[in-house]
């Protein structure tokens, strides 16, 4: 049984359609459901966030329970549970890039974007994150928009970022 | 410089294409393996080599190779663990970034070895640009004939699945991995069944690190006893350390195990030293989970010996004064470094990436959490030492998984060498919470 509630709102677009179902091709016959993570990865490229629609969306896609979704999508942190900005800023506050000097950096990020962790900008355009170690520990401070890694942070360099991306 | 077996041709251009990697020796082995080769013949090789799971456990591959079920009838599989996420550890992001068709070449050396036609390489999420990386090498070399149907024209046929992870440290515990992979919470399984027995879709299933399976390819060119032949003792072969810290040349060093601590730290071909004006106070050698060491420990054996990077060395002197080559993350700490403050952040990312499974994991990375902020920011209790060292001597061995041992020991390693350290804040809240204070008190700094 799946529910049936406002949930037409969110559909794959036709490439990423065809993207999920050869996702779903992927695994052996019966096994549809090891394609719920990367569908929420491909939910979440469309849509920006995890959107209960879209949750519901895929639990149809795979012909499971939509509590199978949301138990997975809430375990994992990566899918964001709230709309973002348009750009998320998911910086690493584990050791290693601590030692770089990865707290001051941090706090001229803050800062520069009058934001704490968790927030969006009143523009809607940076959404900032706290992520534990990117696996990028001898290149720190690093902090990740969407796919790209920004590193060897600095004051500066922050502010070179976010002003390339203000634009 | 030391043999290379991981990254000889790392720097070549164009590298992670396929023809420039065909071009330097790339899938030989493969050539080598189909055609010449039975799948046992290859376990048996890479059982002589020795080589030793390069994620952090350090158990000998070929074992666990050889310890996969093999009923009648029913698939096996082949997941390569590339969940990397070990606070320290970055050599996996960087060999499969730089050189993705060396672990195409083991996965497929290491699937045929094993049995498998359709196998897995899980990646972290948070590294979807190497994946597109991984799939773009997976396509050259189906398209040149290294995977899919009768690869080589041997009869053998290999899929090769990228799946990406969703964001969860504990996805890097094999049997969370392989919950994560049927499309579940990562949470870890109770063992038994180990995952040679009822592994992915409860089918017998092999579990290995990225770096173990890439040393497969140079295994069948070259002969497991060649491979053991590098190394010293029990540590055979090369591993690759990721070095990050107060070091001059940060960065991912493929060394032959062997090689003093010393000499990794100060020679100029790896860390190339302290930075400038700074002394070394500390080292994490395996990843945040390992023991941290003072500088004196960190360098040399309890009876004076040069301490090697090797895992029998690394761990010489036991928890007492010894740590662990784990992972290969190597965080040097210079006299600016407080260790208070390390060990409440490490603590943190355990609390964070806890299951929430078993309640002493769940409960008391938390507790520790709170009692080492409370110390770092000048509310610390008399009692709270002891305490921390109640908790995590609660949580070790009582968990399902190695997470709360991992985040046991980084906490009682730090009170065990620099328990002054702890007691200096708790007595001086004013001063230790002062910006930049750090400790100054009696240690040894090299």
């Amino acid at each position: 049984m799946t529910t049936e509630t406002n949930n037409s709102a969110v559909e794959f677009t036709p490439e990423r359609l065809t993207k999920a179902k050869e996702i779903i091709a992927r695994y052996p016959e019966g096994r549809q459901k090891s394609a719920l993570l990367p569908l929420l990865h491909l939910l979440q490229e469309q849509e920006g966030w995890t959107s209960p629609e879209g949750m519901d969306y895929v639990a149809r896609m795979l012909d499971i329970q939509p509590i199978e979704v949301y138990e997975v999508a809430t375990f994992y942190t990566m899918y964001h549970l709230d709309p973002v900005g348009k750009h998320v800023i998911e910086y690493c506050r584990t050791g290693p890039c601590c030692l770089m000097g990865g707290e001051e950096v941090y706090a001229h990020l803050k800062n520069r974007l009058g934001i704490d962790a968790g927030q969006t900008t009143v523009d809607g355009r940076f959404t900032l994150k706290e992520v534990e170690c990117l696996a990028a520990c001898g290149m720190g401070p690093v902090f990740q928009i969407r796919e790209k890694y920004y590193m060897h942070l600095t004051n500066d360099r922050v502010d070179e970022i976010i002003d390339e991306l203000s634009k | 410089m030391g043999i290379k077996i991981l990254t000889e041709h790392i720097d070549v251009p164009g590298i992670e294409t396929f023809d420039v990697y065909r071009k330097q020796g790339g899938y030989t082995a493969v050539e080598k393996a189909l055609k010449t080769m039975t799948p046992d013949a290859i376990v048996e090789e890479v059982k002589k080599a020795g080589v030793r799971g390069r994620g952090g456990a350090g158990f000998p591959m070929g074992m666990k190779w050889s310890f996969l079920a093999k009923p009648e009838g029913v698939p096996r599989y082949l997941v390569c663990n590339a969940d990397e996420s070990e606070p320290g550890t970055f050599k996996d992001h960087y060999l499969m970034k730089m050189i993705p068709h060396l672990l195409i070449e083991g996965m497929i050396i290491s699937s045929f070895a094993l049995g498998a036609n359709k196998s897995f390489i899980y990646v972290r999420g948070e590294l979807m640009y190497v994946i597109h990386i991984l799939e773009k090498a997976i396509a050259e070399a189906t398209a040149k004939g290294f995977l899919g149907k009768n690869i080589l024209g041997s009869g053998y046929d290999l899929e090769l699945v990228v799946q990406p992870g969703g964001g969860a440290y504990i996805c890097g515990e094999e049997t969370a991995l392989l919950e994560s992979l049927e499309g579940k919470r990562g949470n870890p399984r109770n063992k038994p069944p180990f995952p040679a027995v009822k592994g992915l879709y409860q089918c017998p299933t092999v579990v290995n690190n990225v770096e173990s399976i890439a040393t497969t390819a140079w295994i069948v060119n070259n002969g497991g006893d060649a491979y053991a032949a590098i190394g010293i003792g029990r540590s055979t072969g090369t591993k690759l350390i990721s070095a990050s810290g107060h070091i001059n040349k940060p960065g991912v060093y493929e060394i032959e195990l062997g090689v003093p601590v010393e000499d990794f730290i100060y020679a100029d071909e790896w860390c190339g030293g302290i930075r400038p004006g700074h002394k070394f106070k500390a080292l994490v050698a395996g990843g945040s989970s390992v023991p941290i060491l003072p500088a004196n420990l960190a360098l040399t054996l309890a009876n004076g010996e040069k301490r090697l990077m090797s895992y029998e060395s690394l761990s010489d002197g036991g928890f007492a004064t010894g740590t662990m080559l784990g992972s290969g993350g190597f965080i040097v700490f210079d006299e600016t470094s407080c260790i208070v403050r390390n060990t409440w952040n490490f603590c943190r990312f355990y609390h964070h990436e806890s299951c929430g499974q078993c309640s002493p994991c769940r409960e008391g990375t938390g507790w520790m959490e709170k009692v080492l902020h409370r110390i770092e920011y000048g509310h610390g209790h008399q009692q709270d030492i002891d305490l921390l060292v109640d908790v995590a001597k609660k949580i070790e061995g009582n968990t399902i998984c190695p997470l709360g041992d991992a985040a046991a020991w980084p906490v009682a390693s730090a009170i065990r060498h620099f328990r002054d350290e702890f007691q200096w804040h708790i007595d001086n809240p004013s001063e230790a919470t002062q910006p930049g204070a750090v400790y100054r008190g009696e240690m040894a700094l090299v």
